[in-house]
């Protein structure tokens, strides 16, 4: 009877959504538009709520829970199975999406009422278009009567980690967060007499979005670099392409929403880009969900799916789109920029954004078309991406070194030069005392990157003198993150060491200066899965320095076997071990990795998040005040 | 013509340029690096340039896996016409069984044996790479 029950809180959801939609276009239902709002959030919650308690309750009639889960199955990971699968995910970003029009709804109140109406039907529009999606193609709740299996299929094991936990729910935060700049931008160029800084309203969220996107993208690289056990944290898979691109592009849009919130020039670039983030994020959602492309997360798909998100992102292009088309227009006279001022830095930067993202969405896009095309079946590796992409983001990294050191408005090439100087001259000693110990080690394109990132890290550090507000703390953060995250990667890519070996338990290897012995080998029985762990010494001139217990796990209830790999993480390097098969006369194969710097990747993404997060707080709090004023 | 609209069909000429320059150099990239895929009958019936990256696929043929030393791995995947040997140096992916669908990304070598760089297992019982989907559909 429950499961029934959430069905019908989305039905009832539905009808929510489609009242808040009419309200849009009939002004004296626009009244119902508010308490309408409440109840679809309500019950897209309530239905969320009862599927985690089908789950939590083993309820296995619930096909949807069977194919995703397992009685053994602990607790954590019932919680996170919701969204192991396809319809639970679906429904997890109803969920969120409603958790974010449920913010904007009560926060921003002081806002003129048709721009109101129009940001309510946008929104209710969407939820609507989503809501039928889940109802028509992909319903969690559909039951498996009379002959209910007694056990589930368990969730896949590779989503049997804490990482998986928390990644999807930020990711989809970030993604459905973009929703809201949309809806601004909507409700703007619907009522287009209205004055209305929509920048000023859409700026925080573009924020929080982009801060919870750099976190779910920060935690899906991490997971994969532990879970997958090839050492790798980034892959250019087509599913990372689709949560990169609306990253790459909600970048510049929250550039240029603090251009455009301060005075009006930009204004249509700003529209253009809040369109792009969000339609980037339905582009994304259909990738991983028709599973049209070969890819490590391309679950089950069925074509109806694709189908249907294809229309929805077809009505969504048309309407946005056409709407921005008939607002340029009417759009007032250019304004003139001089070149050495931040607006046109930021602009550049922008540029460099949008560029880099219309790489990636090639890249990503290439096998599909070719395929239509040709019917011939290709693939774009990693080699594509890091020709392309990295020589584009290279001139952006040295923008931003100098760019937040330029005035509005007008500047001169001469003023800017000697505030840069005291920087400029600190990071040239750093970069000539890197260079002295590194200058062979290290390839070219690394070390551009090192370059790069050490500009980026002073520069950022070099404006923390002065006043500070906390928007420009959220600036520092952020860039300086970037910065630590460009050096990240640069170092472990260039110095990493790897090596694969077959190892009996006794013997050891030498890996770079260390020593690595593989001193045992245990049974381990865990809720669900048996395991054979291993345990290695890792010791550096006799003197121990770290023990790693990697584990393959087999997991019982879907007959698989899984590489648990152990890390030691340190600053500065982690050791990073995988176990690879047994062979008949009892040897191993072991994945020996040394990373050096490859914390300071996520270490990076982390500050960058907390940097949009700082500007996003003092962003609410400012169009807080404005209407208190 | 005044100055201004010279200096302005300048900038746009750059700009052209700039946009055509850069869009050929990504499309050249993207030309270089890409992977075509084979299946074992398309290798016997096509010539490849012997340099060429490309990923084979099909099903992992049973008894077919044989170790070497030092990690040195072979097997045999067919498409239920022909098949095609893969050699490898490394460890397997978890999901790596005989009798199962897999992708191999890598070149073909002097003895006709495809001598793999990477090799690429389904990753759970629902996904398959779709081309070896379409091989198995195909049987059926």
């Amino acid at each position: 009877m429950i499961p029934e029950f959430g069905l019908f809180c989305l039905i009832l959801a539905l009808c929510f959504g489609l009242m808040v939609m009419a309200g849009g276009f009939n002004r004296s239902l626009a009244i119902l538009q508010r308490p309408a709002t409440f109840g679809m959030c309500a019950f897209i919650a309530l239905g969320f709520i009862i599927l985690v308690f089908g789950f939590l309750s083993d309820d296995f009639s619930v096909s949807y829970v069977a194919q995703n889960s397992n009685t053994q199955l602990p607790f954590m990971y019932k919680l996170c199975a919701v969204w192991g699968g396809h319809e639970g995910s679906l429904l997890l970003w109803v969920f969120i999406l409603s958790l974010w029009t449920l913010g904007v709804t009560l926060i921003s109140r002081a806002m003129p009422e048709n721009i109101m109406r129009s940001l309510y039907a946008v929104l209710g529009a969407i939820h609507v278009g989503f809501l039928l999606l889940l109802l028509h193609t992909s319903n969690p709740f559909l039951r498996l009567l009379p002959s209910m299996p007694k056990e589930g299929a368990d969730l896949n094991p590779l989503l049997q980690d804490p990482g998986f936990v928390m990644h999807p729910p930020f990711l989809y935060l970030g993604y459905v967060g973009f929703a809201i700049p949309f809806a601004f931008a909507m409700a703007a160029m619907l009522n287009p007499k209205e004055s209305f800084s929509w920048a000023k309203w859409a700026r925080p969220y573009a924020l929080l979005a982009f801060s919870f996107l750099t976190v779910g993208i920060s935690l899906g690289s991490w997971w994969a670099y532990y879970e997958l056990g090839w050492g790798g944290w980034w892959f250019w898979d087509p599913v990372e392409n689709a949560s990169f691109m609306p990253w790459l592009v909600g970048a510049a849009l929250v550039h240029a929403l603090r251009v455009s919130s301060l005075k009006p020039i930009f204004n249509s670039w700003s529209l253009l880009l809040a369109l792009c983030a969000f339609i980037l994020s339905l582009v994304g959602t259909f990738l991983v969900r028709s599973g049209v492309l070969a890819s490590v997360h391309a679950f089950a798909s069925d074509p109806a799916r694709g189908v249907f998100i294809l229309y929805f992102l077809a009505v969504v292009m048309i309407g946005s789109f056409g709407l921005y088309i008939v607002h340029l227009q009417r759009r007032a006279a250019v304004s003139r920029l001089q070149f050495v001022s931040k607006e046109s830095f930021i602009l550049l930067g922008n540029i460099i954004f949008v560029s880099a993202t219309a790489t990636v969405l090639l890249g990503t896009l290439y096998p599909l078309i070719m395929e239509v095309l040709t019917n011939e079946k290709i693939s774009v590796g990693s080699p594509y991406y890091s020709a392309v992409f990295v020589p584009i983001m290279m001139p952006l990294l040295l923008l931003m070194s100098f760019a937040p050191y330029t005035f509005w408005e007008q500047d001169s090439p001469k003023a800017l030069f000697s505030r840069l100087l005291k920087p400029l001259l600190l990071c040239t000693g750093i970069i000539i005392l890197v260079g002295y110990f590194a200058w062979l080690s290290l390839p070219a394109v690394s070390l551009a990157g090192v370059v790069l990132g050490i500009l980026i890290v002073i520069s950022s550090l070099f404006k923390l003198r002065g006043s500070l507000s906390f928007n420009k703390m959220g600036m520092i953060f952020a860039h300086f993150g970037l910065g630590v995250a460009v050096l990240g990667i640069s170092l472990t890519t260039a110095l990493e060491t790897e090596k694969e070996v077959q190892l009996a338990v006794g013997s050891s290897v030498k890996v770079a200066n260390y020593d690595i012995a593989f001193a045992d080998l245990n049974e381990q029985e865990g809720p669900n899965y048996i395991a054979k762990q291993g345990h290695f010494v890792i010791s550096h001139n006799n003197q121990p320095v770290a023990n790693l217990y990697p584990e393959k796990r087999f997991f019982t209830a879907r007959e698989t076997m899984m590489t648990e790999t152990a890390i030691d993480p340190g600053f500065l390097r982690d050791f990073y071990i995988a176990l690879g098969e047994r062979f008949h006369d009892g040897t191993w194969s072991v994945r020996i990795y040394i990373k050096p710097f490859v914390r300071w990747l996520w270490l990076g993404g982390i500050f960058v998040a907390l940097g949009a997060f700082i500007a996003a707080l003092t962003a609410l709090q400012a169009n807080y005040k404005r209407r208190e004023a | 013509m005044s100055l201004l609209h010279q200096k302005r069909i300048v900038l746009v000429l750059m700009v052209a340029v700039g946009l055509c320059v850069g869009v050929g150099l990504v499309l050249y990239a993207l030309s270089k690096n890409i992977n075509l895929f084979y299946t074992p009958t398309q290798l016997v019936t096509e010539t490849i340039a012997p340099n060429k990256t490309i990923r084979v696929g099909g099903m992992v043929e049973k008894g077919s896996l044989k170790h070497h030393d030092a990690l040195a791995v072979e097997f045999t995947i067919t498409d239920f016409k022909h098949q095609t040997t893969i050699q490898y140096r490394g460890i397997m992916p978890d999901l790596f069984k005989e009798g199962q669908g897999v992708v191999a990304l890598g070149k073909v070598g002097p003895n006709g044996h495809f001598i793999a760089e990477q090799v690429l297992a389904k990753h759970d019982e629902n996904y398959m790479p779709p081309e070896i989907a379409n091989l198995k559909s195909e049987k059926t």
